[in-house]
């Protein structure tokens, strides 16, 4: 029951919030949509958090996401046990670069008097959260070792009954509670995003690298040209 | 030809007394808000000084601005590539410290302090912590400081100066300043815009006014590393950017910028200018010492009929080229050649244009007496205090010959007003005749540098508004529309 409540409906809700939110919020004044980023109250140390978390994080994400979209050729990559080892050392190296990074923020934002005059009740609560998933996920790593097989066999398929519409519980009830905590709380993150700061990431400024270096509003339709 | 309007500005160094009326004005209607304490998007420098924020000319440190490779330019501390790869710290911003941190006193103190044997003071406070601060640096720190060793040496304008000429700057009988008055200059190729990765910058259309969308910004912060004046600030508590907006609701309305408006020593003129953006291709990557006559000849004729015919072509009103006619910048900048834009060699073609200032009289010791006479009066422009070197750095890229053309002119002029106000000097017409002047244009200068009225010093082109909202999507135009500012408030949960 609690496992129903927990990975069958609380994911659903938190997609729908992390959509419907987003978007409500985005066109109701996307005001609010960046990262507030205190790098202008406090420089040096941010470079020691942000950027070990930010690369950390990034690679150990799409990690997920690949394995997601591709579990057999993930498993197919780990029949060779070379292969398999360098991967896991290689993801678990980005993880824990991400979760030293991410003690120097937590630390920073505690810390800086400046940096904690913009620190919102929200922002700790994320703080919090990634936290949990960031050590969860390390621990995971390390206590059941060749979790890209295993997540490729027995998560993804879960995962991908989420996605259709066809909820199947088998393959997490054997699960042990600490891969049960990092995907609830994975959910957790997905359901709160639409209200913190995390918005930053869903407006990446991807437009740049194809826009033109100058950007010009006009006032009138230059196309249509006021007759001389 | 794609002829284009632009709102130009003007400051005559020579009659700025630095006496920051203007940075008040400005402080008073725009930033005297939570989290833009700090911003000064109108400010007055001590030159030679730091100014604000400190050092801001050092590109080394502050990678402002564009850099020239090949035949063409890029970005020097932001960019596509490097901006993006930077998104997670970006090490070329500047901190509050580098500006200063802003702080009030704790005044309530000074009514609820117990009775003792001393008078209770008003600490300071900082105004981002609320907590108590020691106050290292503030507004204007390095005011009137020019010969201190702690502001004025370090001058980054200096290091165009061989050591004879650093020297003689300190001397104490020798001690120079001017003052800088500095805002947005609305350049013709911002490099804010283009280090903009969200796209909120933009350039006007209709009048060069570059403005932040608060809206779409982001606060990727890469506009502040890309402003080489340092005239885009971050607000600490929004998260987003800012800058001068050439006060474009008084400009709409026909009313003149606070700054300009408030303006003591009625150093400021502004109008429109027209320009070719044709050409702006073929002149951001010229040689330093070309740019300034480069830009020049980007600014068109507004009585050229065959300018007013590409102008109109282009969707340009009529009413706004009548006001390029009669637009004061012109005539400084285009017709007599006096104005020069502020470090050009930062390639974003700024748009304030600056009169430098006529070096004071140098005086000498004779016999103990300090003797300010000599024999041609007005003294010459090669033994003046402030090296005409040190002129070149600031506004012509280290071309001299540009700028002691200019003072020529300034001095040429007030010979000839000598002459014919108190008639004691001779040579008038020698000396107009050297710097290219005749008499009725050395009445004109005179004219528009020290009698002009209000009307003559502005003038503000139609804004056209009615265009605008007639356009599609523009807001305020439906009824019910809610009009100006924030719908909630800007703090986080």
């Amino acid at each position: 029951m609690f496992d129903l409540a927990l990975f069958v409906i609380f994911p659903y809700v938190a997609l729908v919030l992390e959509i419907a939110v987003s978007f409500y919020r985005y066109f109701n004044g996307s005001y609010k949509f960046s990262s507030l980023s205190s790098e202008f109250l406090e420089g040096r140390e941010l470079f020691w958090g942000s950027q070990p978390w930010h690369y950390g994080i990034l690679f150990v994400l799409v990690g997920h996401v690949v394995g997601f979209l591709f579990p057999k050729e993930v498993l197919l990559f780990n029949e060779v046990p070379v292969r398999r080892l360098i991967l896991e050392v290689t993801a678990l190296t980005f993880g824990l670069m991400a979760l030293v990074g991410l003690l120097v923020l937590i630390r920073r934002r505690f810390t800086n008097d400046r940096v904690w005059a913009v620190t919102a009740k929200m922002d700790l609560f994320v703080l919090f959260l990634l936290l949990i998933q960031t050590f969860s996920g390390i621990y995971i790593a390390v206590q059941y070792r060749w979790g890209s097989s295993w997540y490729a066999s027995a998560l993804v398929p879960y995962l991908r009954s989420l996605f259709v519409l066809k909820p199947n519980l088998e393959y997490i009830a054997p699960m042990p509670w600490v891969v049960k905590l990092h995907i609830a709380n994975a959910y957790c993150l997905i359901a709160v995003l639409p209200f913190t700061r995390l918005v930053h990431f869903l407006v990446l400024p991807v437009s740049y690298v194809w826009r033109s270096w100058q950007v010009v509003i006009w006032n009138w339709d230059r196309k249509k040209i006021r007759k001389v | 030809m794609d002829v284009r309007s632009q709102i130009s500005i003007l400051f005559h160094l020579d009659k700025c007394i630095g006496c920051h009326t203007c940075s008040i004005a400005c402080k008073n209607l725009w930033t005297d808000r939570k989290g833009a304490e700090y911003m000064w998007w109108n400010n007055v420098e001590t030159k030679p000084g730091t100014g604000f924020p400190h050092r801001w000319e050092n590109q080394e440190d502050y990678k402002g601005g564009w850099v020239k490779e090949g035949n063409s330019i890029d970005l020097k501390g932001a960019g596509k590539f490097r901006g993006l790869k930077n998104i997670f710290h970006n090490p070329n911003l500047p901190i509050i410290d580098d500006y200063y941190e802003p702080w009030t006193y704790k005044y309530e103190d000074l009514f609820t302090a117990p009775e003792g044997n001393d008078q209770p003071v008003a600490q300071p406070i900082s105004q981002i912590t609320g907590k108590p601060i020691e106050i290292k640096s503030g507004p204007n720190w390095d005011d009137d400081l020019g010969g201190s060793p702690l502001y004025a040496r370090k001058d980054p304008n200096l290091e165009k100066l061989n050591a004879q000429e650093q020297e003689d700057l300190f001397k104490v009988e020798k001690l120079v300043m001017m003052y800088l008055p500095r805002i947005c200059n609305h350049c013709l190729n911002p490099s804010c815009v283009a280090s903009c990765p969200s796209g909120a910058i933009y350039k006007r259309g209709e009048d060069g006014i570059v403005l932040i969308n608060q809206e779409k910004c982001r606060g990727w912060r890469m506009c502040v590393t890309g402003c080489p004046y340092k005239k885009v600030f971050y607000n600490w508590s929004t998260g987003k950017s800012e800058k001068c907006l050439l006060c474009y609701p008084r400009i709409e309305a026909g009313e003149i910028p606070a700054c300009m408006h408030s303006c003591v020593g009625r150093i400021r003129y502004l109008g429109v200018l027209l320009y070719d953006a044709d050409k702006m291709k073929d002149v951001v990557h010229l040689d330093e010492d070309q740019l300034v006559e480069a830009q020049r000849d980007m600014i068109l004729d507004p009585r050229d009929p065959k300018v007013i015919y590409e102008a109109r072509k282009n969707g340009i009103h009529d009413s706004v080229i009548e006001s390029a006619q009669k637009s004061p910048v012109y005539r400084f900048v285009k017709e007599w050649k006096m104005g020069l834009p502020l470090h050009p060699e930062y390639r974003t073609l700024p748009m304030l244009f600056y009169v430098p200032p006529l070096l004071p009289i140098l005086g000498k010791m004779n016999l103990d007496v300090y003797d300010t006479s000599c024999a041609d009066y007005f003294s010459t422009i090669e033994k003046a205090r402030l090296p005409v070197k040190y002129l070149a750095s600031l506004f012509t890229a280290g071309n001299e010959g540009m700028v002691r053309e200019v003072l020529k002119k300034m001095m040429a002029v007030r010979i000839y007003r000598r002459s014919e106000t108190v008639g004691d000097i001779q040579g008038a017409d020698m000396a107009l005749k050297e710097a290219g002047l005749t008499r009725a244009v050395a009445e004109d200068i005179y004219t528009l540098t020290a009698l002009a009225t209000l009307e003559d010093r502005f003038v503000i082109p139609p804004s056209h508004r009615e265009e605008a909202l007639a356009m599609e999507g523009m807001e305020l135009v439906k009824p019910g529309d809610l009009g100006f500012g924030f719908r909630d408030r800007p703090e986080r949960m």
